[in-house]
């Protein structure tokens, strides 16, 4: 799975991409934008005459999600930057997804229209009003085919629930409320009911100068609808029951590595903030991503990760510079594949990670136009560490830290990936023999 | 893999003790890379982790933008450091905005420039609202 990739297309966004999200049956691609845009990819059929075309991915919807606003109480700009996208289980012709800023979450629908009513009575063709007294006949009007329409609706806006800025929203498996997180408190709400939500998670101190640590990502469980875990700053991760209490302050789990107070640091708790977790599809596994690392949770076992699996570790010696450039605090996000065997999460210098599970192999490949020709291989990528350095290698010093790839998004069930490098999105996919 | 040194004279003069720790840090990139930071910013606090780092960031919401305090100077061109500014109020904030919107469209009308309170507005000489982009499968 991890070979044999190659470029199936990429397209230029106006703006940064900020979040990247395959709907559960992956023919759907949800991207959002710091410029609080949404840009929705369908997959193409499969189609004979064109078999090349076979599961392109072309614009379908696009649309404003988000504006930025004005936080009168604070006199601060409320970004409209698309910090999350979560598609909802499709139950119908439309598609749902929420899609949430700093502070509102919104739900989307995302409806097509190819019929349009011709032959109206009271108004003619052009939509003007037609004289009542020149109506001399009644006729039914009749259902024509147009050209689709795609059109995409905000059918409820949940506001105003959030003090900090909203890291993570996530569905339920109940299909009918979803929890979101900001850095101190999660609520959970109802799709249907805006006008409140309840607060499960709260660990803002009673006198702030206690404040250790914050809430950095959240997610329910794939299929115990009553289970969620979130990550924190800490490097630690906590799973609640739902079922225990209202108020879920008290964990019923609690994962983290024990660590080597002899290797302690300054930049220690700093890389060990966990920018993302995510269960695996099987909902026994949980993946979190740190700074420089990838680690396998076992859910039955608190104790220490069943596997870590280093991302970028030349980084380490950079760390000092990283620091004064902010580069350690950039939040990269990870993901499985649709049978949990690989995880991929991105690095710097337009590279991305994959890691086999079952063969234990991994490979660096690089998301950029120049290296990547439609229908080639993707040729992996090796940065070198040391004083020697081999051709096609690329030393630790010549890396372009301003090329991060913090979001990335595979297809739930084929080796489809989508890799948003700034404002590039690319999407590959393994080579068809 | 860190190899533990252990002191066999607790008693020891602090020169010896100081080429001790300096060898222990050469082995860890990590406390290299510590040393180097406190090098150049002597003033640095002892914990990255403290309330007040935390609070500034819950301030300023992204992670990104906070880092331990280093200098008056300002950040490197590489940082992503993104400039939190306060308004004063919404008028403030909505005078701003159409200044950035000068800029990106010179050929936008002369009424952008009003001073607030010269004048009553009217519909007309309100800035349009971004329209949404529901574009059809056929636009463009």
């Amino acid at each position: 799975c991890c070979c044999g990739r190659e470029l199936f297309s990429w397209r230029l966004h106006s703006d940064i991409i900020s979040t990247v999200e395959f709907n559960y049956s992956g023919d759907l691609l949800a991207t959002g934008d710091k410029g609080g845009r949404v840009v929705i990819f369908q997959r193409e059929q499969e189609n004979k005459s064109r078999p090349h075309s076979r599961g392109e991915y072309n614009v379908y919807s696009t649309f404003q999600s988000h504006e930025p606003e004005f936080d009168y109480l604070k006199s601060l700009e409320i970004e409209e930057k698309i910090n999350k996208i979560r598609w909802l289980p499709q139950q119908n012709a439309a598609h749902f997804l929420l899609s949430t800023n700093d502070k509102t979450i919104k739900l989307w629908k995302i409806s097509e229209r190819d019929k349009r009513a011709e032959g109206y009575n009271l108004k003619d063709e052009d939509g003007r009003l037609r004289d009542p007294f020149r109506i001399t006949a009644l006729r039914v009007p009749i259902l024509k085919p147009m050209d689709l329409m795609v059109e995409a609706s905000p059918r409820r806006i949940f506001a105003n629930a959030h003090t900090y800025h909203i890291n993570s929203i996530s569905v339920n498996s109940d299909h009918e409320t979803y929890l979101s997180a900001d850095d101190l408190r999660i609520n959970l709400w109802h799709l249907e009911i805006t006008d409140r939500s309840f607060n499960i998670v709260d660990i803002k101190p009673a006198n702030m100068e206690e404040l250790t640590e914050v809430i950095t990502a959240a997610e329910f469980h794939p299929h115990q609808c009553n289970v969620f875990v979130y990550s924190s700053s800490k490097g630690t991760i906590r799973l609640c029951d739902m079922r225990s209490s209202a108020l879920c302050d008290r964990h019923s789990k609690f994962f983290e590595e024990p660590e080597d107070p002899s290797s302690r640091s300054f930049f220690s708790e700093i890389i060990s903030s966990i920018s993302d977790v995510k269960f695996s599809h099987s909902g026994r596994y949980m993946m979190t991503r740190d700074y420089l690392s990838v680690k396998v949770w076992d859910l039955n076992m608190e104790s220490r990760p069943v596997e870590t699996h280093q991302v970028h570790e030349y980084l380490r010696s950079k760390l000092c510079s990283l620091y004064e450039n902010d580069c350690i605090f950039d939040k990269f996000e990870c993901c499985w594949n649709g049978s949990d065997s690989a995880i991929m999460t991105g690095s710097y210098n337009n590279f991305f990670r994959m890691f086999d599970r079952d063969t234990r192999r991994d490979v660096t490949l690089e998301a950029s136009r120049e290296s990547s020709k439609p229908r080639a291989s993707l040729k992996p990528r090796k940065v070198c560490t040391g004083g020697k350095r081999k051709k096609d290698e690329i030393s630790v010093d010549s890396l372009d830290f301003n090329k991060k790839i913090l979001h990335t998004a595979w297809h739930p069930a084929d080796n489809v990936i989508a890799v948003a490098a700034t404002n590039n999105l690319y999407i590959f996919q393994d080579k068809i023999n | 893999m860190s190899q533990k040194q252990e002191e066999e004279n607790p008693a020891e003069e602090t020169g010896e003790e100081k080429q001790d720790t300096q060898e222990k840090e050469g082995l860890l990139p990590e406390r290299a890379e510590e040393a180097k930071l406190k090098a150049k910013y002597p003033s640095l606090g002892q914990k990255p982790g403290g309330s007040d780092f935390l609070m500034k960031r819950l301030q300023k919401g992204v992670w990104g933008i906070v880092s331990y305090p280093l200098s008056l100077e300002p950040k490197g061109v590489l940082g992503m450091k993104s400039v939190e500014q306060k308004y004063f109020d919404s008028g403030d904030y909505n005078m701003a905005k159409a200044k950035m919107k000068n800029k990106q469209l010179p050929s936008a009308g002369p009424d952008k420039n009003l001073v607030t309170g010269d004048h009553i507005p009217t519909p007309q000489d309100l800035p349009q609202r971004k329209s949404s982009l529901v574009t059809s499968k056929l636009a463009g």
